[in-house]
């Protein structure tokens, strides 16, 4: 509650909130400190007043063995997923809550941490939700209280900035990799405003926006936009703006969507050794588009291929038989985690494949890797052909 | 140069400047065994900031920032005091924890954006218990 009430103090909030629900980052084991702070609040007896559900952690819990995981990694990392548990915690591990049970609802007050998570929430369901910090997120749900401020109140959900997107091309719009490299762009426009979107114009799936929300997360601050004719606070322009004018209008250029997408790809060659798939965690949808790419094919014996997804999403794709394609492709999946979030990576890796703007951005730094972004067939076919594929036509 | 800044966790330290105008996630831009930014995307990839006064606009990006700077306390890899040009919840979160659980602030200072764009890398700065920023 200390924590809590100094930081309301420093965002100016002159009082608390209630919240009905929580989802914790803080989880993921870092290092030494994430984990005394964690057992440190677990030794105290603390526990969540909200139903609170769990991000990834820092390991497979009953799949590191296969990979290059340290053992004492892994039972630190294992230590700091008991002492979540203990606070009464739901263990669903997963960076895609909003595709689970613990999904929230339009207008619900939230304390989400994960910042793919947050712009998902804010913007494609509406519920209301800060950026939360790992650390704030658990101190939340202890207390089922936040300070009354920023994205909880109305007030602060209308959009500033307006992004018209009036020459890009039906194709370009309807392309996969629009979304994420759309965000991408979204994301460095922004700065601190919320930006509204004008001119999509298209449908756009559930994973898709997903793919948008964690790049424009990355890549900026964004917690909240909005998609005028598709998100819910946004049926109109005047509904995105409550009735103000934009305080900025930028247009966006097929050479401002080009920049984004080579941005996304840092390696020069055709050379890969690893395709990856799943930041923000695979879905069920997701593991259905990717069965009958995989259909009979077999991955080359040189780049590997990973998944990586939730327990839960794992099943549902077993039982549907959308999981047993991957696996005869020679292709492997990992749960709980990801590949930027458990040391997993052999060091003999150096360059991976994805279709995950989020991976992009943040693999060169975290795993000292290089990475080339292309579409899931690109994926599918590079790894089949054992150097890099893009048909990427609408992005050259 | 006397700069008077806003104080976001009071504390003092001096040391050499780090600066640049660009945000910075340090979850995948800090590593907390160095005190190198490894974000390959930002100016100051391959810098070393442990132990010398970071000036960023503010942070972007994870929510894993928080977890990051609070590692680099407990290793002594931090940078010695952090200039934002706004208040950001997520040094001063990452802060009040290392006060709470090892007595030990990152001294945090938020500064006008004309006073923030006067620091530049190399400059050497006292920051002062009440916020005031000396730039010799």
């Amino acid at each position: 509650m200390k924590i809590i009430a100094r930081m309301a103090e420093l965002g100016g909030a002159d009082s608390l909130m209630d919240i009905s629900a929580a989802h914790i980052d803080s989880a993921i084991f870092t290092g030494d400190a994430t984990l005394e702070f964690a057992e440190h609040l677990s030794g105290l007896g603390a526990h969540v007043a909200v139903p609170s559900s769990l991000n990834v952690s820092g390991l497979d819990e009953f799949g590191w063995q296969e990979w290059a995981v340290p053992p004492e990694w892994a039972a630190k990392a294992q230590r700091q997923m008991q002492a979540y548990q203990k606070m009464g915690c739901v263990p669903i591990w997963t960076c895609a809550p909003y595709q689970t049970e613990m999904k929230p609802s339009f207008g619900q007050q939230v304390a989400w941490g994960e910042s793919n998570a947050i712009a998902f929430a804010n913007s494609v369901i509406g519920a209301r939700t800060e950026r939360y910090p790992d650390l704030m997120d658990i101190c939340a749900a202890i207390t089922g209280r936040v300070p009354a401020a920023g994205l909880h109140l109305t007030r602060n959900r209308k959009a500033t900035l307006l992004l018209q997107l009036r020459q890009i091309p039906r194709k370009v719009r309807e392309d996969e990799s629009f979304y994420p490299v759309l965000g991408l762009l979204m994301g460095t426009v922004a700065e601190n405003q919320i930006l509204a979107v004008e001119g999509i114009e298209v449908r756009p799936t559930e994973d898709q926006l997903k793919a948008m929300c964690a790049a424009v997360s990355s890549s900026g601050s964004v917690a909240l936009f909005h998609l005028i004719g598709i998100t819910p606070e946004a049926r109109t322009r005047e509904d995105a703006f409550q009735g103000e004018e934009p305080e900025r209008i930028v247009n966006v250029t097929m050479e401002d969507l080009r920049s984004a997408y080579r941005q996304l790809t840092t390696s020069e060659g055709e050379k890969l050794d690893m395709v990856v798939l799943g930041s923000p965690h695979f879905s069920l949808a997701e593991f259905q588009l990717l069965a009958p790419l995989l259909q009979g094919k077999h991955r080359h014996p040189n780049v590997q291929f990973l998944v990586t997804t939730s327990r839960g999403m794992k099943l549902l794709a077993e039982q549907s038989g959308a999981l047993q394609p991957l696996i005869d492709f020679g292709g492997k999946i990992t749960v709980d985690t990801c590949v930027l979030t458990t040391p997993m990576l052999h060091p003999s890796t150096h360059i991976l494949m994805t279709n995950s703007a989020k991976y992009s951005y943040y693999a060169p730094g975290l795993l000292n890797t290089q990475v080339v972004f292309g579409s899931m067939a690109d994926c599918v076919q590079s790894a089949i052909t054992g150097r890099v594929v893009r048909n990427n036509g609408v992005w050259r | 140069m006397t700069i008077r800044g806003r104080i976001v966790v009071a504390g003092v330290a001096q040391g050499e400047v780090l600066a640049s105008a660009e945000p910075l996630s340090f979850w995948g831009g800090y590593d907390q065994r160095t005190g190198e930014i490894i974000d390959r995307r930002h100016p100051l990839s391959g810098c070393i900031a442990a132990g010398k006064i970071l000036a960023l606009p503010s942070s972007r990006g994870s929510s894993t920032t928080t977890a990051i700077l609070l590692e680099s306390v407990k290793l002594g890899t931090a940078p010695a005091a952090i200039i934002t040009n706004e208040v950001d919840r997520f040094f001063a979160l990452a802060s009040i924890v290392a006060e709470e659980l090892y007595g030990a602030p990152i001294p945090l200072v938020a500064l006008e954006e004309a006073d923030f764009d006067a620091l530049s890398s190399g400059q050497h700065v006292q920051i002062f218990e009440d916020g005031i920023v000396e730039v010799q």
